[in-house]
């Protein structure tokens, strides 16, 4: 089992991957298919979905019925172990900030792509140059056309569901790749009806989860199309993934694999090479380095034994989560005091997160149907692209949002019956049956996902006071918000408002400064180590190998130079499996 | 303490308990910065339930249960008033409604902290005025009585000032009593539920007669 038990690593590896998440899985199945040694290193412990997902379990089987908590603040269910807080690893705000940050951490195998919300939607080619358009920000040191395949393979390999509709900058996929998506629920059905009477498009989502069995015997020649080994293994595992049996709630995790997580996707083919050992529990401190500015390993803490530890390794990834690699970077000084690999002084620096807000109502329209099955995907159907991409001139914000939606007849938790506080005050007894029946299910609401702007008052930096239980000095954040922000929040309340209006709601829109939700509340942080064409101004090329350090390589959420609305989780799987062939070359090159 | 199973875990707790209210800068060593966050929990045993539960173990309630056996009656006697047996569903305490309450207010967090305060002085005010109307503990009353006094504080008529406390209680009483009710899986055929089972295929969408009723035939 190369899931490192005795806590022994080997004395050399070719490549090193700090992270199991999203970017650190997939390139260590990359890597590890094309015969590299990989010792991954992941901070929390293990965990095995197959084993430890609570797929059919009720409310009533977990304390205080399954309801959020502090501790748990998706619900007891929700898979992550860690969360805004993580025991005895604090983070803290900077004096001045506007709005204290959230850093929200998972601590375990597979990282957050065990909780994830499964919406794979592609950035766009105004998305790769957003400077050149509107003359904010940074463009990516690449197009959307060279990243066009690296979607179609990723899609291909986790499976996605979804539909191509021509929509500008939310690119069709290549045809064949999605998978169809499930039939949209009544909630869903009535806010695309309302929002075709005001111009908004509510369409199929893209999600990674399995909406029919995966082609097994075609897609590993497609996806690998020299390397039988790789296909023999691929061939296997994605036999062996189910398809979605439309119940549970995809933040559990999936037993049957049928969502994408890295534990289950990437991490059981990677380690059916033999060419990846996994060591939990160690969480790394910094980089080490030789005298002619190469990395040589990782210096770690061993979780368990509370030993230091050094790995070494020919080629260094950090896939630690966006702020957690920069937090690496800055720890690592042994050559320069600002920290590794920041010469461009970028290290930190444009840390984003996506503006979110949510308005919800009830519908009448849903009252008194009859029971219906909505557990579907466990999670949305539906979805509204941008529409306005065209508009920016007159909206008085400069970048997008796409519309979530949910509601309906969900799994009943603790606190699900709020409503019956307005609809049905003062009633008890037999009555408060009837009116629960009568108005359970009628509930719908929208939530916004929106790009916000780097800029130069959100950042994170070296805490100089305060170090976790390791003794590693801890981030401090610093944030404040724009009027673009703020201006799109208000966009996304009156967009909601109008479509629970047509839906035939009341609906009470806040202002856009009171409706947008906490910096880290959306557990979108990218950026502060972006990506660029020139040394000076970034902390990557457009491979995600640092400018400084030629074998060093961040390949999660900390390099994107921009934040666009699309949750960044497709696209930090598209990054890493590019960066890691690109890798594979310069290594065969003998350039790295 | 004599029921908890992990009296350890239990002080930690209390101990975090105290904490983590006005005087929340405690919680970080001397080494804490000005302006830092909410201070990160104390490092727990590595599965406690709160922090990394075991879903495929038994999920025990890590803190001490508060309510006294006689608080506890009237928690059942009020929560079966709220929601009786019907036909087709079971009452409140048939599904540990009483036992969901008695967890909710003693769960060690700020929201339920507060929760505990209003319920248990809650039910002393019910006590209170089920003597002073009625010589007897709520739960001792028949149907009737009870709800001669449950029909001054629910709301439905305009409360009186000398009722506010009852109402207030009310209030909070019902919104957790049909939470732990409708939370529990017995009840959710009677409500509409239906989910919670795996289905082979496509996933069948919206009934036929659902599509006519709301006129979705266009957008399907």
């Amino acid at each position: 089992m190369p899931v490192l038990t005795e806590r022994k690593t080997q004395p050399q590896y070719d490549v090193i991957v700090v992270g199991s998440g999203a970017g650190g899985g997939m390139a260590a199945m990359i890597l590890a298919l094309n015969g590299v040694k990989v010792l991954m290193i992941e901070a929390g412990r293990n965990y095995e979905p197959v084993k430890e997902t609570p797929m059919f379990h009720t409310p009533e089987m977990a304390p205080l019925r399954g309801a959020a908590t502090p501790d748990r603040p998706f619900g007891f269910y929700d898979s992550n172990i860690g969360g805004w807080q993580v025991a005895g690893e604090p983070y803290t705000n900077k004096q001045g900030t506007e709005g204290d940050f959230w850093w929200w951490r998972a601590r375990m195998l597979g990282g957050r792509t065990n909780h994830w919300g499964r919406i794979s939607l592609r950035f766009g080619e105004f998305d790769f140059k957003p400077k050149s358009r509107d003359g904010l920000g940074v463009d990516w040191p690449m197009n959307y056309e060279d990243m066009a395949p690296w979607y179609d393979r990723v899609e291909q390999l986790i499976g996605v569901y979804g539909e191509n509709d021509g929509i500008a900058n939310a690119p069709n996929s290549s045809p064949g790749v999605l998978m169809p998506p499930p039939k949209p629920r009544v909630g869903e059905l009535l806010a695309k009806k309302s929002g075709r009477k005001i111009g908004v498009p509510v369409v199929a989502a893209h999600r990674a989860v399995l909406s029919q069995p995966m082609d097994w015997k075609n897609l590993p020649k497609v996806l690998f199309p020299n390397n039988p080994k790789a296909q023999e293994i691929l061939g296997k595992d994605m036999m062996s993934r189910a398809a979605c049996f439309w119940a549970t709630n995809c933040i559990r995790g999936c037993s049957i694999r049928a969502n994408f997580q890295s534990t289950t996707v990437l991490l059981p083919p990677a380690l059916a090479t033999g060419n990846l050992d996994i060591i939990t529990d160690a969480m790394v401190r910094e980089v080490v380095m030789d005298d002619s500015g190469k990395a040589t390993g990782v210096h770690y803490i061993d979780k368990v034994t509370r030993r230091d530890a050094i790995a070494k390794a020919r080629v260094v990834i950090l896939a630690a989560s966006t702020c957690e690699t920069s937090r690496i970077l800055l720890n690592s000084k042994a050559r320069d005091k600002a920290g590794l690999a920041n010469s461009s002084g970028q290290v930190g620096r444009n840390l984003m997160d996506s503006v979110g807000t949510r308005l919800g109502a009830h519908i009448p329209a849903m009252e008194d149907l009859p029971p219906m099955n909505e557990d579907g995907a466990g999670g949305l159907h539906t979805y509204v692209p941008w529409w306005l991409v065209h508009d920016h001139a007159k909206l008085g914000f400069a970048r997008g949002y796409h519309i979530e939606m949910g509601g309906g007849r969900q799994m009943p938790e603790a606190k699900s019956f709020g409503y019956l506080d307005s609809t049905s005050p003062g009633v008890y007894g037999r009555k408060l049956k009837d009116e629960a029946r009568r108005y359970y299910g009628a509930q719908f609401g929208f939530s916004g996902r929106g790009e916000m702007l780097p800029n130069k008052d959100c950042y994170s930096e070296l805490d100089p006071n305060v170090v976790d239980q390791w003794g590693i000095p801890v981030l401090r954040f610093h944030w404040k918000w724009s009027d673009h922000e703020i201006k799109q929040a208000e966009h996304m309340q009156q967009t909601f408002a109008a479509m629970i209006e047509g839906m035939g709601g009341k609906a009470k829109p806040l202002s856009g400064a009171d409706a947008i939700q906490r910096p880290g509340e959306i557990i979108h942080e990218v950026g502060t180590a972006r990506m660029g064409d020139k040394a000076a101004e970034s902390v990557t090329n457009q491979y995600c190998q640092t400018w400084d350090v030629k074998n060093l390589f961040l390949m999660d959420g900390s390099v994107l130079p921009s934040n666009p609305d699309k949750n960044p989780t497709l696209t930090i799987l598209a990054l890493a499996w590019r960066s890691s062939e690109w890798l594979m070359e310069e290594m065969k090159r003998g350039n790295v | 303490m004599k029921n908890d199973p992990l009296p350890a875990i239990s002080r930690r707790h209390a101990l975090k308990g105290l904490i983590s209210g006005a005087a929340g800068a405690a919680a970080v060593p001397a080494i804490a910065a000005t302006n830092h966050t909410e201070p990160a929990p104390p490092a727990h045993p590595s599965r406690f339930v709160f922090h990394d539960p075991d879903f495929m173990g038994a999920l025990k309630f890590p803190w001490e249960k508060l309510l006294s056996a006689e608080e506890l009656a009237t928690t059942l006697a009020l929560a079966d008033l709220i929601l009786p047996k019907d036909e087709t569903s079971p009452a409140a305490s048939e599904v540990g409604v009483p036992e969901f309450i008695n967890e909710w207010v003693s769960a060690d967090y700020p929201a339920h902290q507060e929760d505990r305060e209003t319920i248990r002085g809650g039910i002393g005010w019910l006590n209170t005025e089920s003597f002073k109307r009625f010589s007897g503990r709520f739960e001792e009353l028949g149907v009737d009585q009870q709800s001669q006094i449950v029909d001054d504080i629910c709301g439905a008529a305009k409360v009186k000032p000398e009722h506010h406390v009852g109402a207030v209680f009310f209030k909070r009483f019902r919104q957790l009593c049909v939470g732990g009710y409708y939370s529990h899986s017995q009840t959710w055929k009677s409500l509409g539920y239906v989910g919670n089972i795996s289905l082979g295929g496509p996933f069948p969408g919206v009934l036929p007669e659902v599509i006519e009723k709301l006129g979705l035939q266009d957008v399907v």
